[in-house]
């Protein structure tokens, strides 16, 4: 059986990989691109530390409260999506108007 | 013992495919394929789950995150490609990957330590806690459960969505209509 830190340690390496590229790329789709690795690394969390927690037993019909990491998951899926749609809607938007997708270049409102 | 222990080999093969799906995306100079990268990563994050014994949330990662979301941001890339940018993939390079390792490092150090040793004690078998579709539902929807958050998440969808179409619309052919 593979122990729960192997998990987050997979977890804490796509997480990383996430705040590299968020940090560092040019193109504002690879920003985003790299936010859902990061919001992956966050599902794969709550559904680790979920499947090894002690309270959750063989019952045949489990409380609501028993299938938090499984929920918060598919919630996180939910904003996740929303996400994707808002952003990418802002990026093509901003592309048109300045032919450029960098996140530098867009500093319309900067003060 | 020489009993082979398939999850194990599984978990490593996800893995594998989760963080060098992930290494992908970071790095890759055609964003196009860096679309496919984020494919097989989330391919391997949804492994993952099939291992924790989530195996809806895995059919769920397939169907949303790959069908939907992936294929959108292969529309965006295509949509946005801009052929003066492609000399400079990076801002900022080393700082940020110095600032990601160190992170890494203190996650190491300061989450995964604590919890290194006693783990293997209060592993439950995978055949106990499969659950299934109908549990989650039921705790979607049952009054003690979740059943707030779950009418928030649909407004915050129906949002996003009309936000999403009033953002990406086309300003100067609706002046031009007028």
């Amino acid at each position: 059986m593979v122990p729960l830190w192997m998990y987050l340690t997979v977890a804490a390496g796509l997480f990383c990989l996430g705040v590299f590229g968020v940090l560092s790329r040019r193109n504002g789709v690879a920003v985003l691109m790299s936010i859902e690795l990061m919001l992956n690394a966050v599902n794969i969390n709550a559904v680790a530390f979920w499947r090894y927690n002690t309270t959750i037993a063989s019952l045949t019909q489990p409380a609501p409260s028993e299938l938090n990491g499984i929920v918060f998951a598919a919630f996180l899926l939910v904003v996740a999506a929303a996400e994707a749609a808002v952003g990418l809607a802002i990026i093509i938007t901003v592309y048109r108007n300045r032919r450029s997708v960098d996140p530098e270049e867009a500093d319309t409102l900067r003060g | 013992m020489s009993q082979i222990d398939f999850s194990a080999i599984a978990f490593f093969i996800f893995s594998l495919l989760a963080l060098g799906g992930g290494f992908g995306v970071v790095t890759n100079r055609n964003l196009f394929r860096g679309t496919i990268w984020l494919m097989v990563s989330l391919f391997g994050v949804a492994g993952l789950f099939v291992l924790l014994s989530a195996p809806f949330l895995a059919a769920v990662q397939v169907l949303v995150y790959i069908g939907a979301i992936a294929i959108l941001f292969t529309f965006a890339v295509m949509l946005t490609r801009s052929l003066t940018h492609l000399t400079a993939r990076y801002n900022r390079l080393w700082p940020t990957a110095i600032g990601a390792a160190l992170l890494f490092a203190m996650l190491i150090v300061g989450v995964i330590w604590p919890v290194f040793g006693a783990n293997e004690a209060f592993a439950v078998p995978a055949s106990d806690v499969v659950r299934n579709t109908t549990d989650l539902g039921l705790a979607l929807v049952s009054g003690e459960g979740y059943v707030l958050p779950f009418e928030v998440a649909s407004l915050l969808l129906t949002a996003a969505m009309i936000g999403a179409i009033v953002i990406a619309r086309d300003v100067d052919e609706e002046e031009i209509g007028e």
